[in-house]
């Protein structure tokens, strides 16, 4: 009964052919390891801040004057209303932590390099959109932060030469950041940038499971294939990573619940103090701060110095801080993927390229000119800012000089 | 290539910036906030609706919720506690208009809806205890935590009036009720409550879920070696 009717509609449409090609006939590599899970689990928060942001669509009221008071009678006065907003504002942060880890896997095992190049750039274009996804939604509770969050930023536009009032008044729709630019930021949060991601993870997958899975030894076990055509060290996707996922999912979920029930402002890193102040276009807030995903980029911008009156040569930076991540296939000169094989100057450079990350996060969080750190908080950016860009610049050498260690024929399965 | 990045390394460390913040952290004095203490939560309704909520309101506080939450019933709360609305479904709003007040204090009184989530509990704490004498202001009054603020010191009967020793409060000029510190611990762990309601649930629910999700750890876990047992 059921086979004849999965004939019907594989007459009809390629049903069987799509579950067998991208689920159980779809060969991993039988040796991920846990830096394997965050793909799938990017899946997950994907559909959980789809699904959640559906709901919180119902109740939000897109508009200065109602936006605020719409959110906390959703905390309030909506069933479930509470968990809904957390899951999704939690869920933001989460989303973050879970890309930066599976962009960091990517560099750790080479996953960038030929024949991945395009499965890279679809997940760099993804990274951008979700940043803009995740700048544009901050802007709707409309709290102190959310305002001047994006005043901020939106201004960055601002410093490019000639155009930039231009631009920067064509973004907000209004001389400063209004309600005219929470309704444009509503429509681009909920329709258009969600469309973007959604297609940029279809191409994302089909690009990836086209080439085939990279693996921690950076081995392609396309090489080594049985009598049938199938990788020697390869096992179907389903089930075998389906029931692996599972696990990591539900201890995800662990965690996720343990800050959602317990602490959803997360000391105020995922939700700021300041934003349960309604916007006030005349109340500066004593220092503005991003959330801190965007913290490194920030930190990048506010490092570099002024020139001539102009941000622009920050916002540059901060632009080219994003374009050298997708210049990594072709910067990275080794033949060799997988960091387990690489050689000592590739290990400390990506060691100081973690480093500098992870402080300029810190620092983007901080007032510029504090010194709690010994020294002034600009200059320690000055100097991570260098070493993040050096990891980029110098990689074509350093990658060619570097001495990498033989390679296994096989995956092993440390 | 390596002089170019020398020139990069040199133009960002050459540019000094010294506009240094003078953002002085004061010391805030601690609050324990518990909302499964129903009669301090009580207690800081009652300080709520006597003293902050005719200049103050808290429109995104249902009274018939708080009702519910603090263990009352609906006509508890109407005859003792609604003196600015009378239907117990109501927000907490008041009847002074903004540009009265704005008139009067030289700014709106912010709603005190989520006042807690804003500050922090520990910051309303102290500033609630630390309005100090200074005659240099119209209302006659001051704040440490926060300075030259708008509102009077309106719970002057119940802590009396402090003096500023340098930056220490001593010497309560009338009579102070000894209790002061604990009625402002009340109204504190109210201000949070009201903050977000929904935590009372959140907590009671959050250990249910991670007890799901630890079951289903010991189902899926399981299962995860059991398919994996031939894969070497």
């Amino acid at each position: 009964m059921f086979s004849s009717l999965m004939g019907w509609v594989d007459a009809r449409f390629p049903a069987t052919k799509m579950w067998e090609d991208h689920l159980s006939k779809y060969y991993a590599p039988k040796n991920f390891n846990f830096w394997y899970f965050f793909g799938s689990l990017a899946m997950l928060v994907l559909v959980l801040q789809i699904v959640t942001g559906i709901f919180l669509t119902m109740n939000y009221k897109p508009d200065a004057a109602l936006a605020f008071a719409s959110v906390e009678y959703i905390m309030r006065d909506v069933n479930w209303g509470w968990l809904i907003r957390y899951l999704h504002s939690t869920g933001a942060s989460a989303f973050f932590i879970v890309i930066y880890l599976h962009m960091f896997r990517g560099i750790l095992y080479g996953s960038y390099k030929k024949p991945r190049e395009l499965v890279w750039i679809f997940g760099m274009c993804l990274y951008m959109a979700l940043m803009a996804e995740a700048f544009m939604g901050y802007l709707l509770p409309w709290g102190q932060m959310s305002f001047w969050g994006a005043q901020v930023i939106i201004n960055l536009f601002g410093s490019v030469p000639f155009i930039g009032p231009d631009i920067a008044l064509w973004i907000r729709g209004d001389f400063v950041v209004a309600d005219a630019t929470l309704n444009r930021f509503f429509a681009f949060h909920v329709i258009a940038v969600p469309l973007v991601i959604l297609g940029l993870v279809v191409a994302h997958i089909i690009a990836l499971h086209e080439v085939g899975s990279n693996n921690p030894d950076g081995v392609e076990i396309k090489k080594n294939k049985d009598k049938n055509g199938i990788p020697l060290d390869g096992i179907p996707f389903h089930p075998y990573y389906s029931v692996k996922d599972i696990v990591g999912v539900v201890v995800f979920l662990f965690i996720f619940a343990l800050i959602i029930f317990y602490a959803p402002e997360f000391g105020g890193w995922f939700l700021e103090k300041d934003n349960f102040i309604p916007a006030d276009a005349l109340k500066t807030p004593e220092h503005i701060v991003p959330l801190w995903y965007f913290t490194p980029f920030y930190a990048i911008l506010r490092a570099v110095p002024s020139v001539a009156g102009s941000a622009f040569a920050g916002v540059a930076a901060m632009g080219a801080a994003q374009v050298f991540l997708f210049l990594l296939p072709w910067l990275d000169r080794s033949p060799v993927k997988s960091t387990r094989y690489r050689g000592p100057i590739w290990k400390i450079a990506l060691t100081l390229f973690i480093i500098s990350f992870i402080v300029l996060g810190y620092l983007g969080t901080q007032p510029s000119a504090d010194t709690t750190l010994l020294v002034n908080n600009t200059i320690l950016a000055r100097i991570f800012s260098v070493i993040y860009f050096a990891f980029f610049i110098l990689m074509p050498f350093y990658t060619s000089i570097d001495k990498d260690k033989a390679v296994p024929d096989r995956v092993t399965m440390k | 290539m390596r002089n170019l990045i020398y020139l990069l390394f040199i133009s960002l460390l050459s540019v000094s910036s010294t506009q240094l913040m003078a953002s002085s952290k004061m010391h805030l004095e601690p609050v324990e906030i518990d909302l499964s203490d129903k009669a301090s939560l009580q207690r800081g309704a009652k300080t709520f609706v006597n003293y902050c909520l005719s200049c103050h309101a808290a429109s995104f506080m249902r009274y018939n919720r708080m009702a519910k939450d603090l263990g009352l019933t609906d006509k508890q709360v109407a005859e003792n506690l609604m003196f600015a609305s009378d239907k117990v479904g109501d927000t907490m709003t008041i009847a002074m208009r903004p540009a009265d007040a704005k008139k009067w204090f030289g700014v709106i009184p912010p709603d005190l809806s989520v006042i807690s989530r804003a500050r922090g509990a520990d910051w309303l704490n102290t500033y609630l205890r630390t309005f100090y004498l200074d005659e240099e202001r119209a209302i006659g009054t001051n704040n440490l935590a926060f300075k030259d603020v708008g509102m009077p010191h309106v719970l002057w009967q119940q802590q009396g009036y402090l003096e500023n020793e340098h930056g220490h409060l001593a010497t309560a000029t009338k009579g102070v009720d000894s209790d002061y510190n604990q009625t402002v611990a009340d109204l504190v762990n109210f201000l949070a409550y009201i903050g977000e309601p929904s935590k009372i649930q959140r907590l009671a629910l959050g250990k249910w879920v991670l007890l799901y999700l630890f079951l289903l750890f010991l189902v899926v876990y399981p299962m995860k070696k059991a398919f994996w047992k031939d894969i070497h």
